[in-house]
């Protein structure tokens, strides 16, 4: 299974890259942009029973390592590879 | 007073810190290898600067499972006298040891500068020899220093008077311009309520000879080491 | 054998002409396979093979007293006294940094640490010398190096301290990166990467295996192109921490006698190192398989593991029957290694994969074997002359100034040092932003100088006077520092050396560089070539040698820096002025040419100037020294004034015919230094002088916030920051 996860930071937070990217945009022309905040996307492969399984697994990886509480929220989504490589 | 300096992979602060403590103290010095849980009798435990495991993920996120890391936390809640710099800083949040946590600096960049800090704890084994409200200088080198935590968390360590340093200029005034990374209200160092545990960005090892451009940080260590706080055991 | 037989494809793809190609099979007597041909395309480029220089490298000196160990290593060592030895080179990183400037750069600093490591030293500086094109045209090279190298030196907690940032329009397309690094070890404990002992393993330590980089070394020896874009893989991401870690237990190495040598593994990967190490030893060879390597991927071929440049890897000759304690350092570090071959004495480089031989060659083939190629130089057409008589008066010498200081070669360099950890380590006792920065030894009371100089603009217009005024700059930057120098590391970066003025170009540039170190006494004892800089062959880079140099002081107690203190204090020019404005920076803001003849350069005056400068800085008669170099000499009484936060005041300047007012405010003559002196050092200072041939005139008396020169101008100190360092804060 693959489970992807994606960490932001918390709306509190401020985002120096986020602000930083927002302006770049401008830059460009894309003055519609009001808003850009950046995170982390994380890919992890597992081996799991179940899907119900899984997500506990990978529920438990993001909040004891994955993610920081103190300033990222996280969610995730699980998938069955099609065929598992070897 | 036996110093414990903790050493992770990718640490490197801990030779300077133990020059400090060895060379220009005299005091008992003992490296502590991460793997080891074992405090060895040390009566003050820093985790000192670096890049603990590269900062893969975040600053400090897999240095605060480290076998040694149980140790310092059962220590620290027995009242022993832990010191975290910088890297050590952010895993001690990262820890849980301290609230709050440490992100990117809002210029973005690495920074590597001489900074004024306002002392706001002068009553702690870490700050003793400093006068109240005395203004020190201190470098900082790092690329993720800005403090950060909610507003609820940052009222209660206002209150309980927990920010032991704060950037600003020569004069002592905390302003916008003396802030070096966007640190919530120039935050630059804090304790936790019981005042043993101490987390700061800038390097007072760094500071702890004259010919290194300052000695300010020599007050530090020798507070801590003429301290009478000794662990109980319970 | 038909030569015609390969495939142009092939060797275009391995770099090698028909040529070598032809040298290859007579030797072999036989054709090479396609790993054997991979190996000697990459060892044969010339990166790994200097084939286009070394016959011309051989005239530089590199032999003198305390050097421990010349050119011919990872890198060069001289003895500091106190039985400490000082390690460094310099390298460049050129081509990777064109591409993909933060891995680029931050390869490089990699590289050249390991350079340091692999001679059983402990990496204690690194020093930068950059040039990218013009801001902000040019800002995707120039952040992303300075972000590269700040990333994996801060994370190494190795502290950068010096180095230099200039623009010209010629590295628009090509920016330089060269590295410097200096390590200390006790000399005893100083190592060489010699395969000795025939059945001695060869172990891999650190990264797994991968495909990256593969012809790398092929890469920095051609011009890059449009194609370039797809060879894109061609440039590693660097792990510092990886590195860190290596370092550490390479460091613990030495508490066992079990190592016999340690090899870095950069450009050309395994297949150099292993044939490097074994080519310094007669007779040696190695056997190695490839099976045994650890592998970052699935599907790796022998070519792919022999030719990977990946990063943080080093080989470790270990005593046969002792790898275990070797593998144990490594491990408790959470290092992977691998025994992967060992030492033999057929000197052939043997390459098996498990059972299966995949390649046999000769190691004097690999590292000797390219033929060296023959060129004929040609001096180009003269450059822009100067006339003198036609360049408009000075008008304004405080405006001049400010414009000056604000320009982009001259203004600080805080924004980018600020960016390194120049503190790490505790030793830094002279942090960057002065001439020199000086590291000291801990455990004793030396300390160690250390620089880098090259100005382009002078080798365009005389590359054989360029050379030269680099060294003496550089030695210059050592002695306000109140070091002796010692010994240089060089870096030669040019153009295509197939085009005869860029080899004439070369030639003459090693000719300077030569002479200068013969007349100052200075050994090289390592560096670097870099060639080939030139995309797509229309925009050549300007000859760039870049020196790097450390020097030595007894006791750095008595260091010196450059700012002005104490108010008072008599401001002095040590040195003589001419009208050297060719090729000046004040020629080029002020006037927007490039021309003329650099300054001419006197080496024996220079020489006698720098030995008072160092009588006089151990009499204690200096409170203060600063070199004066691009700017001239009010552009160095600016940063005099500006570091130490006193002015100066002056009498009006009226220099003595022929010299012209401009030419004695902003001339760049070589040989000259700004210091001050208490009044009552004076008159031992004259007669210092006098002895030492050298003259020596007054610029003003130190104190006040302003300079000012009678009648002429004044200009308040913080209007000279604000045009330095403008919106830094």
């Amino acid at each position: 299974m693959i489970a992807r996860v994606v960490v932001t930071p918390k709306p509190l937070v401020n985002d120096p890259q986020g602000i930083t990217v927002k302006a770049g945009l401008a830059t460009l022309g894309f003055k519609e942009v009001s808003d850009v905040r950046i995170g982390k996307y994380i890919e992890v492969r597992l081996d799991a029973a179940s899907e119900h399984e899984a997500k506990q697994r990978v529920e438990a990886m993001c909040r004891q390592l994955l993610a920081n509480h103190v300033i990222e929220d996280f969610r995730f989504e699980i998938e069955t590879e099609a065929s598992p490589k070897r | 007073m036996k110093f414990g300096v903790v050493v992770f992979p990718g640490t490197w602060s801990d030779r300077d810190c133990g020059w400090v403590i060895d060379q220009v103290l005299g005091e008992q010095l003992q490296y502590l290898w991460h793997k080891d849980a074992d405090l060895k009798g040390c009566d003050c435990v820093i985790l000192p600067g670096g890049f603990a495991y590269g900062d893969h993920l975040r600053t400090g996120a897999i240095a605060r499972f480290a076998p040694v890391m149980e140790k310092v936390g059962e220590f620290a809640d027995r009242g022993g006298l832990v010191w975290g710099i910088c890297n050590g800083f952010q895993i001690l949040c990262e820890a849980g040891l301290l609230p709050g946590a440490l992100t990117r600096n809002s210029s973005l960049e690495f920074r590597c500068a001489w900074t004024n800090l306002l002392v706001e704890r002068n009553d702690l084994a870490f700050t003793k020899q400093c006068s109240d409200r005395e203004v020190i200088s201190v470098p900082i080198s790092h690329g993720e220093g800005s403090y950060f935590a909610d507003p609820a968390t940052l009222s209660r360590l206002e209150q309980n008077g927990q920010v032991v340093f704060r950037y600003c200029d020569p004069a002592g005034n905390v302003v916008a311009g003396a802030n070096p990374n966007g640190s919530l209200h120039n935050i630059a160092g804090i304790v936790n309520k019981r005042g043993n545990v101490l987390g700061m960005m800038p390097h007072p090892e760094r500071c702890s000879e004259a010919e290194l451009g300052g000695t300010d940080g020599l007050k530090l260590f020798r507070s801590v080491a003429e301290s009478a706080m000794r662990v109980l055991v319970s | 054998m038909k030569v015609e037989e390969i495939d142009e494809k092939r060797l275009r793809e391995v770099a090698l002409t028909t040529e070598e190609y032809r040298v290859i099979v007579e030797q072999l007597k036989r054709q090479p396979n396609d790993v054997e041909l991979g190996m000697l395309g990459v060892l044969w480029s010339e990166h790994c093979s200097y084939k286009t220089s070394k016959a011309l490298l051989r005239r530089l000196p590199s032999s003198g007293a305390g050097v421990l160990q010349g050119p011919g290593e990872n890198a060069g060592a001289i003895d500091v006294g106190q039985g400490w030895a000082a390690v460094f080179k310099i390298e460049s990183h050129n081509h990777p940094s064109a591409i993909e400037p933060y891995q680029g750069a931050a390869t490089g600093v990699g590289g050249i640490i390991r350079d340091v490591i692999a001679m059983g030293a402990r990496p204690i500086a690194l020093l930068d010398s950059l040039r990218f094109g013009p801001l902000p045209a040019s800002s995707h090279h120039f952040e992303g190096v300075v972000a590269g190298i700040g990333g994996y030196g801060n994370c190494m907690g190795i502290p950068t301290v010096g180095g230099e940032v200039f623009f010209d329009d010629c590295y628009a397309q090509n920016p330089l990166v060269n590295a410097m690094c200096v390590g200390l070890v006790p000399v005893h404990r100083l190592m060489r990467a010699r395969a000795e002992g025939t059945g001695n393993s060869l172990l891999l330590v650190g990264a797994d295996t991968g495909r990256d980089g593969i012809h790398g070394a092929s890469f920095a020896s051609v011009e890059l192109d449009e194609a370039s874009s797809e060879r894109r893989p061609a440039v590693q991401v660097g792990n510092p921490f990886l590195e860190k870690c290596l370092l550490e237990a390479c460091m613990d190495l030495a508490r066992t006698d079990a190592v016999v040598a340690i090899q870095d593994l950069g450009a050309a990967g395994l297949t150099s190192s292993v044939a490097e190490c074994a080519g310094r030893v007669e007779g040696a060879g190695a056997r190695i398989d490839v099976s045994r390597v650890p592998r970052r991927e699935k599907g790796m071929t022998p070519y792919h593991v022999m030719l990977s440049e990946s990063q943080e890897r080093m080989l470790v000759v270990v005593q046969r029957g002792r790898e275990p304690e070797v593998e144990a350092i490594f491990r408790a570090w959470d290092l992977t290694s691998a025994v992967i071959g060992e030492v033999t004495d057929d000197g052939c480089l043997t390459v098996v994969d498990g059972r299966n031989e995949v390649a046999r060659l000769p190691i004097a083939l690999l590292t000797d074997g390219a033929p060296l190629r023959r060129l004929t130089g040609v001096a180009p057409a003269a450059r822009a002359s100067l006339d003198l008589d036609q360049l408009p008066p000075l008008v304004d010498a405080g405006a001049s100034l400010l414009r000056l200081l604000a320009s982009p070669n001259l203004s600080s360099r805080r924004g980018v040092f600020r960016r390194y950890d120049h503190m790490v380590g505790d030793s830094t006792v002279i942090p960057p932003g002065g001439d020199a920065a000086m590291l000291r030894v801990k455990g004793t009371r030396l300390g160690i100088a250390m620089t880098t100089d090259g100005n382009s603009r002078y080798c365009h217009l005389d590359p054989n006077l360029g050379a030269q005024l680099a060294v003496a700059e550089a030695a210059r930057n050592i002695v306000a520092t109140g070091a002796r120098p010692l010994a240089v590391t060089d870096c030669l970066n040019l153009a295509n050396p197939d085009r005869p003025e860029v080899y004439w170009e070369l030639e003459e540039t090693i000719a300077g560089l030569a002479q200068a170190c013969r007349d100052l006494e200075l050994p090289i004892v390592s560096g670097n070539v870099s060639l080939y800089n030139d995309a797509s062959g229309s925009s050549p880079i300007h000859p760039t040698p870049v020196v790097g140099m450390i020097g030595l002081i007894d006791d750095y107690g008595r260091r010196l820096q450059a700012g002005l203190h104490h108010e008072g204090d008599f401001v002095l020019l040590v040195g003589s002025s001419h009208n050297d404005l060719g090729g000046s920076e004040y020629l080029k803001v002020e006037h927007d040419r490039v021309a003329g003849r650099p300054p001419a350069l006197d080496l024996a005056r220079e020489k006698a100037t720098h030995k008072l400068m160092l009588e006089a800085a151990g009499a204690d008669l200096l409170r203060s020294a600063h070199d004066c170099a691009e700017g001239g000499m009010l552009v160095a009484l600016a940063e005099c004034c500006m570091l130490g936060g006193v002015g100066v005041r002056c009498p009006a300047l009226k220099p003595e015919a022929p010299v012209r007012v401009d030419a004695a405010f902003f001339g760049e003559s070589p040989g000259r230094f700004i210091v001050s002196v208490a009044s009552r050092a004076m008159p031992e200072m004259q007669t210092l002088a006098r002895r030492h041939r050298v003259e020596i005139s007054l610029i003003g008396l130190a104190g006040g916030d302003v300079i000012e020169f009678e009648g002429q101008f004044r200009v308040s100190i913080a209007a000279m920051r604000q045009a330095w360092e403008g919106d830094l804060i």
